[in-house]
């Protein structure tokens, strides 16, 4: 068990207050977290590794679709490494993925916008990394979607990851964006990182992940907290 | 440090079918977790647990996701390592979204976790996440009747006196399975206490 994990990176993270992001005024706290140290409780976390099924569960192309059809949109697979800050590999971390289809709408029940559902794409799946870290998901390229934010408001087109890491502390959920697209510079809630963190939330084209004749590749490595240097290390 | 940290995001509104698709009746994919923390063969005093998140209004949060990671009765974590050495079948760990609940409670059966430190009173550990949160908050859950472990707790000594009530839950009955409140307050004279874990 690591003795400590570095802090949360608040040169990094969003504050919880967001002026543009309306959500965040009722939400956010208001006071300073307390300070801890980090005990058992932050140190560890669950085991799911004997839990799932990593064939079955990362290939959105194909985990709702009916009697063989494929869902419609562009195919991708995303691919890349969970590495902690000092660039080390997290083996059997789980990944939770969710993300809306290609006509921007997603199959949860909340969700009224006025865009086809597709029969073949559920659109949610999960996967183990493995020895060396790397993740692997098959899906389609999620389209962009309106929301009540502001006048015109749109989120540029994301997929929604959750991450547990080898602590309670290492929790992460984010979001992670496409290269090139226009929304961004408009969406609230990819603003709301400073400038130098944004990039860090952007997947890259890869054509060496690309596969041939069946799906673009795009890269996108997570970086966990890592565990703090000792004074000796340092 | 030679990598920046991946900037958290919200988890946002439809988080649902992908984190807690049974509770929210999608058959697609099983859940890796669920409100129910115990099997059969789990040891330890049976509990539940419910409680609401308000907003700055004092309106019901109605798209969050709550998660706990507790240790077993005796005081163990169910890490990978721990649970070859032990034949208790406690996992731990356990999710509910608060949208499915008409008062948009969430709710968990579990076990009263056991001692796991010296400087720890018995807690279960909270993670939340919603719409509007940027990045998930910590917090953790206290036992009312706990009041001489609570005073030693490494944790609690570190909160203001006038703030630590809202760390312990409320006993609500006293029947065969002890039901323990635990709202959690975003904003307000009563907001919870977060930790920087
Ligand atoms: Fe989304």
């Amino acid at each position: 068990m690591t003795s400590s994990y570095n802090p949360r990176d608040w040169t990094i993270h969003p504050s919880y207050f967001s002026e543009n992001y309306k959500s965040t005024h009722l939400r956010s706290p208001t006071k300073a977290p307390v300070k801890i140290e980090q005990t058992k409780s932050e140190l560890t976390a669950p085991s799911f590794f004997p839990l799932i099924n990593h064939e079955q569960e990362n290939d959105l192309t194909k985990n709702g679709a009916v009697d063989g059809q494929q869902p419609l949109g562009e195919r991708i697979v995303v691919t890349g490494r969970v590495l902690d800050e000092n660039g080390k590999p997290q083996p059997n971390t789980l990944i939770e993925i969710w993300q809306c289809n290609s006509s921007g709408r997603y199959i949860h029940a909340a969700d009224q916008h006025d865009a086809p559902l597709d029969p073949n794409f559920f659109g949610a799946g999960r996967c183990i990394t493995d020895k060396n870290g790397i993740y692997k998901f098959y899906s389609i390229k999620p389209g962009a979607y309106p929301w009540g934010n502001h006048k015109n408001a749109w989120r540029p087109a994301h997929i929604h990851f959750s991450l547990f890491g080898p602590a309670f502390a290492t929790r992460l959920i984010t979001q992670s964006y496409f290269p090139g697209d226009p929304l961004l510079e408009l969406d609230p809630i990819f603003q709301s990182t400073t400038k130098e963190a944004r990039k860090l939330l952007i997947k890259t084209f890869d054509i060496e992940a690309t596969e041939e004749g069946f799906a673009l590749g795009y890269k996108f490595d997570f970086i966990l907290r890592g565990p703090k240097a000792t004074p000796m290390e340092k | 440090m030679s990598f920046k940290q991946t900037p958290s995001q919200t988890i946002g509104p439809f988080f649902a079918y992908g984190l807690t698709p049974k509770q929210y009746g999608y058959n697609e994919i099983k859940d890796i977790a669920s409100n129910n923390l115990n099997s059969e063969g789990t040891i330890g005093e049976r509990i539940s647990i419910e409680g609401i998140v308000f907003d700055g209004n004092n309106e019901p949060v109605d798209d969050a996701l709550i998660e706990i990671w507790q240790a077993s009765s005796s005081g163990l974590y169910a890490t990978s390592k721990n649970l070859k050495n032990t034949n208790d079948s406690f996992c731990g760990f356990g999710r509910c979204g608060t949208g499915i609940d008409p008062q948009r409670k969430f709710s968990f059966t579990t076990i009263k976790p056991g001692t796991c430190s010296q400087n720890q009173a018995p807690h279960i550990n909270f993670i939340i996440f919603m719409r509007g949160l940027l990045s998930h908050v910590y917090t953790r859950m206290y036992f009312p009747e706990e009041e001489v472990a609570n005073q030693h707790d490494s944790f609690l000594l570190n909160v203001p006196k006038t703030r630590r009530q809202t760390l312990i839950a409320k006993q609500m009955s006293y029947s065969k399975v002890k039901v323990y409140q635990f709202n959690i307050y975003m904003q307000g004279a009563n907001e919870t206490v977060f930790f920087d874990v």
